[in-house]
């Protein structure tokens, strides 16, 4: 099963590079989503699955999946989400301010 | 010794305060006790029993790395020069520099200097004496630039930084090359090993890069470019940095790994040969300069250039000339600066064809000058102390080593010849310096102000030195076994017999030198106006400025070319640049070090629901490409998050699917909200070759996280760090639910700080929503 989630998280991570690659800021955005999800699932798989109980501790149980991964995962989906949010408001202001959302067009210039 | 080293800059900490009541006292007062207090601190160690002092101060004791100071003779006498100098100098820039001036800075970077040469002098340990060394060149950086508005100042601060920097860069490959050789970082144990040293496969880069670092810091042939150009700088600077201690610091190191290499037939070919030629070429082109500073630089650099012969050719003769000529030509050439800088400062030019004449009107500096002058050309008069070095200098080439190296020997052969040549410009020079200056017709029209007698703070430091100059040209025996032999000895490296000077040794080949020199040296420099035209063709517009500069100008194009070539401005490409170097790094590193593994033996049994949810978001992942509806990815893109949620369930992290599950539906909800401002998704006009590198990249970086999640689930170097939670989880956190007790009590700072920064998001958020910019309000 660890090797179906690794590739499967590969898939992930194929998909939101692609997006990230491309022109448009939503589908930039779309394509960080992906990538984080891509990474919580690569965190999980580093740990094993299903290794035995949820890690809440009961007198009767001796093997627990490994809360490590849990914790890290757990992090980094509230941060992920701080950043989508952030990004979004970001690429509507930015689109409203600029016109476009075009990134080919969003270059700066040298005297700004 | 800790303190007196680190004094300079503890007290460079309350300039800027002290600076503020610059207009009631100068500044330079305050500087003036740190010199003066460590020259009385080590003053003591002078004397005939002195013995070397060692002191260790732990610093990074993990890499051997400590201030380890080393009290010989030889840092003796630079602690003193440098402290010495230092005083006399920061005496004078009080009366040179204006309170005008941005004085806290001036002497925040000398005390800086100060410390970083003291460092310098008295590291044992090769590293922190590399970290002082390249403090010494940051500082000589801004000293030279301190007057930043002029150009001329800017080039010479970054020619000098350039050059000398590239020399300590190389001076630290050579130090490390004889660290890892030697297994110690202490120069004295290098020096009990030299012969481990000197049969080692490295010699010949170790001595190439340690010298290449001396030669560029002493300004030694063809890297002596930039110390004409750091004549730029304040003069007290000049006086201090670039004649008596910084540019010596070269000839310093020369002759702290003396010991290890002397003996060695290339060491006497290069440090010999570069020298004497750095000698000639140094007088030579002093005689062609027109600015009195210029002339005083290529003079600095002729006489580094003769020290370093000196130091080349190793006998015990040669060494106790070099190190007596450091001290006087401290003496004479401090003194010289001084006085050139009274005449800038009185005259307001330094163009010697502008001046002329003013004896009678500044006398005293005159009569300093001339005592200076004909102490560096060495007239052979009993109270001049140059006249005594040069003698010695002159006895010491007719005794060389017999080398086993054909070549050497030649050289050995010529250099009685070449010094005696180099000689007769110093001579030239230095009467056309001080008969330039103040005899002769006055042009008094030509120059901005009217010329008088400086004021008497101004002349206090080179009367001193001058007398310094007399005193040891009178009875050169004081400083002799009390201070020098310990000196020589220390570079030595063994136990010399005591050396007398004398005045007159009759009829000897070396006075016979000293004669033609001063013979040969007074018809050229009363013809010297009928050679000028000699003197100006010769190197004519060939010259290392041309090929320094040309060098500093290509490298800046192509530097800019290739910059211009990738910072195009456009993210997609940085971002597809930044994903490339990822994959080459991983792939490679996975490649060299034959990081993949397969271990199927571990693994938990596949179910159908599971591989129903991974189909489905594998599915939906991939339709977020092809996807134009804007409704429609957002909601595609809701799928993959929903299942990664299912997915949480099954794996036994009821804690993350919940997150998830919420989070998933308030990033939904979000963007369906930004919705019907966000313009539409569009038709993907991309050429076709655009869009297969996108693929590549892309594909190419799920398959690199996928071969890494299967290699490391394969690999397990050490035991899992989990146990640790599970056991204390209960014992320390007082919680059943792991995975919380480790969020919010064992990282429960790391915790605490995500909150921050989610706390800066919604601000930022919330800013980039309300707030507004004027023309989009009206």
């Amino acid at each position: 099963m660890e090797i179906i989630m690794s590739i499967l998280a590969g898939v992930l991570f194929t998909t939101g590079v692609y997006n990230l690659l491309q022109k448009q800021m939503l589908r930039i955005i779309i394509g960080t989503a992906l990538i984080s999800h891509g990474a919580h699932l690569f965190i999980l798989t580093m740990g094993e699955l299903k290794a035995g109980a949820p890690p809440i501790l009961e007198d009767a149980i001796e093997n627990y999946a490994d809360p490590l991964p849990q914790a890290l995962i757990l992090t980094s989906i509230v941060i992920s989400f701080g950043v989508t949010s952030l990004l979004l408001v970001l690429a509507y202001r930015a689109s409203k301010e600029n016109g476009t959302d075009n990134m080919e067009k969003l270059r700066g210039s040298e005297n700004d | 010794m800790l303190f007196a080293v680190f004094l300079p800059v503890l007290l460079a900490i309350f300039i800027p305060f002290l600076s503020k009541w610059k207009e009631k006292i100068h500044t330079g007062y305050f500087v003036l006790l740190a010199p003066l207090a460590i020259f009385i601190y080590f003053i003591p160690s002078v004397g005939n029993d002195f013995s070397p002092i060692n002191q260790s101060y732990n610093w990074i004791p993990s890499l051997n790395i400590g201030f380890d100071f080393y009290l010989d003779g030889l840092s003796l006498l630079f602690v003193l020069l440098i402290s010495g100098i230092g005083t006399l100098v920061t005496l004078y820039s009080i009366f040179y520099l204006h309170t005008s001036e941005r004085l806290d800075q001036f002497y925040v970077y000398l005390l800086i200097f100060m410390t970083a040469m003291f460092g310098v002098v008295l590291s044992d340990n090769v590293f922190v004496l590399y970290a002082f060394w390249e403090l010494t060149s940051i500082s000589s950086f801004l000293l030279i630039g301190y007057w930043n508005y002029k150009e001329r100042s800017r080039y010479g601060a970054l020619k000098s930084m350039l050059i000398t920097v590239f020399g300590g860069l190389s001076m630290l490959g050579g130090f490390i090359l004889l660290s890892i050789i030697t297994e110690t970082t202490s120069i004295q144990a290098m020096i009990s090993q030299a012969d481990v040293i000197l049969s080692s496969d490295y010699f010949g880069l170790i001595l190439a890069f340690i010298l290449l670092g001396a030669f560029t810091k002493s300004a030694q042939f063809p890297f002596h470019i930039w110390l004409p150009d750091a004549m730029e700088a304040p003069t007290p600077v000049s006086a201090y940095l670039h004649s008596a201690t910084m540019v010596k610091a070269g000839i310093f190191l020369v002759a702290r790994f003396l010991p290890i290499f002397s003996g060695n037939d290339w060491f006497f070919v290069f440090v010999s040969g570069i020298g004497i030629l750095t000698l000639i070429w140094g007088s030579y082109m002093a005689v062609r300069q027109t600015d009195l500073k210029g002339i005083l630089a290529f003079s600095t650099i002729s006489q580094l250039g003769m020290i370093m012969a000196m130091l080349g050719f190793g006998t015990s003769a040669a060494i106790f000339a070099a190190v007596f000529h450091i001290l006087n030509h401290a003496t004479f050439k401090g003194s010289l600066f001084m006085i050139a800088g009274i005449v800038d400062h009185e005259t307001g030019t330094r163009d010697i064809r502008r001046l002329g004449g003013l004896f009678t009107l500044m006398p005293i500096s005159a009569t300093l000058a001339f005592f200076g002058t004909f102490s560096m050309a060495g007239l052979p008069l009993p109270f001049l102390n140059g006249f005594y070095s040069k003698e010695m200098f002159f006895e010491s080439t007719l005794h060389l080593n017999e080398s086993s190296i054909g070549f050497a020997n030649v050289l050995a052969q010529a250099i009685p010849y070449l010094a005696v040549f180099g000689s007769i410009f110093t001579f030239v020079y230095s009467m056309y310096l001080v008969f330039g200056t103040f005899t002769g017709e006055k042009h008094l029209d030509k120059l901005e102000k009217k010329p008088h007698e400086a004021p008497i703070g101004m002349l206090v430091s080179p009367i001193i030195l001058v007398l310094g100059v007399i005193v040891i040209g009178l009875f050169p025996n004081i400083v002799n076994s009390t201070f020098l032999q310990h000196t020589a000895e220390a570079i030595y490296g063994q136990p010399m017999e005591e050396v007398h000077i004398h005045f007159w040794h009759g009829w000897v080949p070396a006075l016979y030198m000293s004669l033609i020199v001063v013979g040969v040296g007074i018809v050229l420099a009363i013809t010297r106006k009928g050679w000028s035209s000699i003197y100006n063709l010769f190197p004519g517009k060939l010259s290392f400025n041309k090929a320094y500069d040309f060098l500093l100008d290509q490298s800046e194009k192509a530097s800019a070319k290739l910059t211009n070539f990738y910072m195009t401005g456009s993210l997609r490409l940085y971002m597809a640049l930044i994903l490339v170097a990822i994959l080459v790094c991983s792939f490679g590193a996975l490649w060299l070090t034959d990081g993949f593994a397969l271990d199927t033996t571990n693994l938990a049994e596949i179910t159908v629901p599971e591989v129903l949810i991974a189909i489905t978001m594998a599915i939906a992942a991939i339709c977020t490409i092809f996807t134009r509806n804007k409704i429609a990815s957002i909601l595609i893109l809701g799928v993959v998050g929903y299942g990664l949620a299912l997915l949480f369930v099954i794996y036994r992290a009821p804690d993350l699917a919940l997150t998830q599950l919420v989070v998933e539906t308030i990033t939904v909800a979000l963007f369906l909200l930004c919705f019907y401002h966000l313009p539409n998704l569009r038709e993907r006009t991309e050429n076709v070759s655009q869009k297969l590198i996108n693929i590549i990249i892309s594909v190419a970086f799920g398959a690199l996280m996928t071969t890494v999640a299967i290699s490391a689930h394969s690999t397990k170097l050490f035991d899992k760090i989990s146990d640790y939670f599970l056991e204390t989880a209960y014992k320390i956190g007082g919680g059943h639910n792991v995975v919380n007790v480790i969020l919010v009590d064992m990282r429960g700072i790391d915790t605490l700080f995500e909150i921050v920064v989610l706390g800066i998001a919604a601000f930022a958020i919330y800013g980039l929503i309300k707030l507004r910019n004027k023309k989009e309000a009206e």
